[in-house]
């Protein structure tokens, strides 16, 4: 109790904020790692996870890839690859890359391939291309599933991101890591609480954004992907 | 002309749906395939646009191979009501009437213009517009499918039983509105069905498709009805069924048909 009462008062502290490498400062290094993970990420794995959802290939392959890759602990990576590339950010990068591909994978192709094959016959047999078919009807459908990879990854980056500070100055991990060595609880707690609040934040700010979707006046229909009207036969 | 040539089609399980199945649809009339569930006339129906492609023979339209052609601007010339509607759910119903005049090539106001149009030639109300799909029944969803197939004008239209959840009073008119279209825009059509009667309504020429796609009997609807060519076309037409088994009869001077349990139908005019 005594220590948290510390640590609030630490992060009640102007200078805690305001110093060089200070609070602030590290907040924005932490989402910015955590924002720059998960877009480069995505740029990979998102558009990989949508064409495998699209041609229907090698979804068990990738199924059990991610799911290996999801297996690997993420601190064994990073001192590996912390060994072979030194200190900086280079290794933690790595190592968060690997963390947030496996969630934004699945997300792309089980939201794509989730979607009503009635639809997407219906949409090919009226002369839309296969790249129109992706743009204007699996990617809006599927648009739910997707985000929501992306709230996963988003997540787990955030939270793992405290390991940068293990082989690199940056982000909020150094109050933890720091704090550690040096015995200063108060400064580790601190620096937990604001990584906990960073989390909340972006997942808050996730699950606005969904609800925002999923009630605007198209909402009814993102759920009932069924094939409208199929008559007895 | 549409002309299938010894088509063959064999899905990835094996056995074929479609077997060594040969007709064509004459330019500008209508032909009717009929036949139970699961003898192939979905997959004769998709070969024609390229949905399927066939594992051995040819489908001609005009004399040219459609293998031959690519598959979108393919497509986007020929109508297709799909068995499952196929509309897109997250679509409002102007819109996916406008998709296939927006691929062709047309403005957005003119593309919308003419699905108001095309609305109006279903027989759905225009307040419709702008609901989305799941927000229709069955029925209404189906005349949406109609009106996109019509909505670009296409020379070729594939109906892939179009009318099935439509109530009786709803079909008849789009069965008449079909044979007008069919009449005075020459369409060359291909049309499926379970409904014998909606084939003798609408077709030039029947086409009975038993299993695997071998054709029981292709002929005009009084010659389908008149002379069935085996047991099986017999039996599907219900060429003994009493409601074929008309009867006249006189009810005080005038001249009454009755099927052949003595019930009205109808009077009879020389
Ligand atoms: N994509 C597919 N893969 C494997 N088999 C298929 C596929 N599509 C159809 N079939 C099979 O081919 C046969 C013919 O199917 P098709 O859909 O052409 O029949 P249909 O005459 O249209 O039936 P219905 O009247 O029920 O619509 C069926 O045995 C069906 O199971
Ligand atoms: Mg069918």
């Amino acid at each position: 109790m005594e220590l948290l009462l510390q640590a609030f008062s630490w992060l009640l502290t102007p200078e805690s904020w305001t110093q060089q490498g200070g609070a602030l400062q590290r907040l924005f290094e932490h989402l910015g790692v955590t924002i720059g993970v998960v877009a480069l990420s995505a740029g990979i794995a998102l558009p990989l996870g949508v064409m495998i959802g699209h041609t229907r290939r090698w979804t068990t392959a990738v199924a059990l890839l991610a799911g290996a890759a999801r297996a690997i602990p993420t601190l064994g990576l990073l001192t590996l690859l912390g060994l072979a590339l030194g200190i900086g950010l280079g290794a933690p990068v790595l190592a968060l890359l690997v963390l947030a591909a496996p969630p934004l994978l699945a997300g792309a192709y089980a939201g794509v391939q989730a979607v009503d094959r009635a639809a997407v016959d219906g949409a090919r047999s009226v002369g839309m291309s296969e790249a129109q078919i992706i743009r204007s009807v699996e990617l809006p459908l599927a648009l739910p599933v997707i985000v929501g990879g992306i709230r996963s990854a988003t997540l787990q980056v955030v939270a793992t991101a405290t390991l940068a500070a293990y082989t690199s100055d940056t982000g909020l991990g150094r109050y933890i890591f720091s704090g550690l060595k040096s015995r200063d609880y108060p400064e580790l707690i601190a620096g937990s609480l604001l990584v906990i609040a960073l989390a909340l934040l972006l997942d808050g700010s996730f699950a606005l954004l969904m609800k925002r979707h999923a009630s605007a006046p198209r909402s009814d229909l993102k759920t009932t992907t069924t094939s409208p009207g199929r008559n007895p036969s | 002309m549409i002309e299938f040539d010894r088509v063959t089609k064999r899905y990835a399980d094996g056995s074929p749906a479609v077997a060594d199945v040969s007709f064509t649809v004459p330019s500008h009339k209508t032909v009717v395939l009929v036949g139970s569930s699961g003898s192939g006339k979905t997959t004769l129906l998709r070969m024609v646009n390229r949905m399927v492609d066939p594992t051995s023979g040819r489908v001609l339209i005009d004399d040219v191979d459609v293998t031959t052609m690519d598959p979108v601007r393919l497509r986007r010339s020929i109508g297709y009501v799909l068995q499952s509607g196929g509309l897109l759910p997250h679509r409002t119903v102007v819109e996916n009437i406008a998709i296939v005049p927006r691929l062709n090539g047309a403005t957005r106001p003119d593309a919308r213009e003419r699905a108001l149009t095309m609305l109006d030639t279903v027989g759905l109300d225009r307040d419709l517009a702008s609901r989305f799909p799941a927000q229709l029944s069955g029925g209404q969803q189906q005349r949406v499918g109609v009106a996109r197939a019509l909505a670009s004008d296409p020379n070729i239209l594939l109906m892939d039983e179009p009318f099935g959840a439509v109530d009786p009073i709803v079909r008849r008119s789009l069965q008449h509105e079909l044979r007008e279209l069919q009449r005075t825009l020459g369409k060359t059509i291909l049309f499926v069905t379970h409904d014998i009667d909606e084939a003798l309504a609408l077709a030039d020429e029947i086409i009975i498709v038993a299993a695997h796609g071998v054709i029981a009997q292709r002929g005009t609807p009084t010659e389908i009805l008149t002379r069935p060519a085996n047991a099986f076309v017999a039996e599907f037409v219900g060429v003994d069924r009493p409601e074929r088994r008309l009867r006249l009869a006189d009810a005080a001077g005038v001249e009454v048909v009755t099927d052949a349990s003595g019930r009205p139908i109808g009077t009879l005019e020389r």
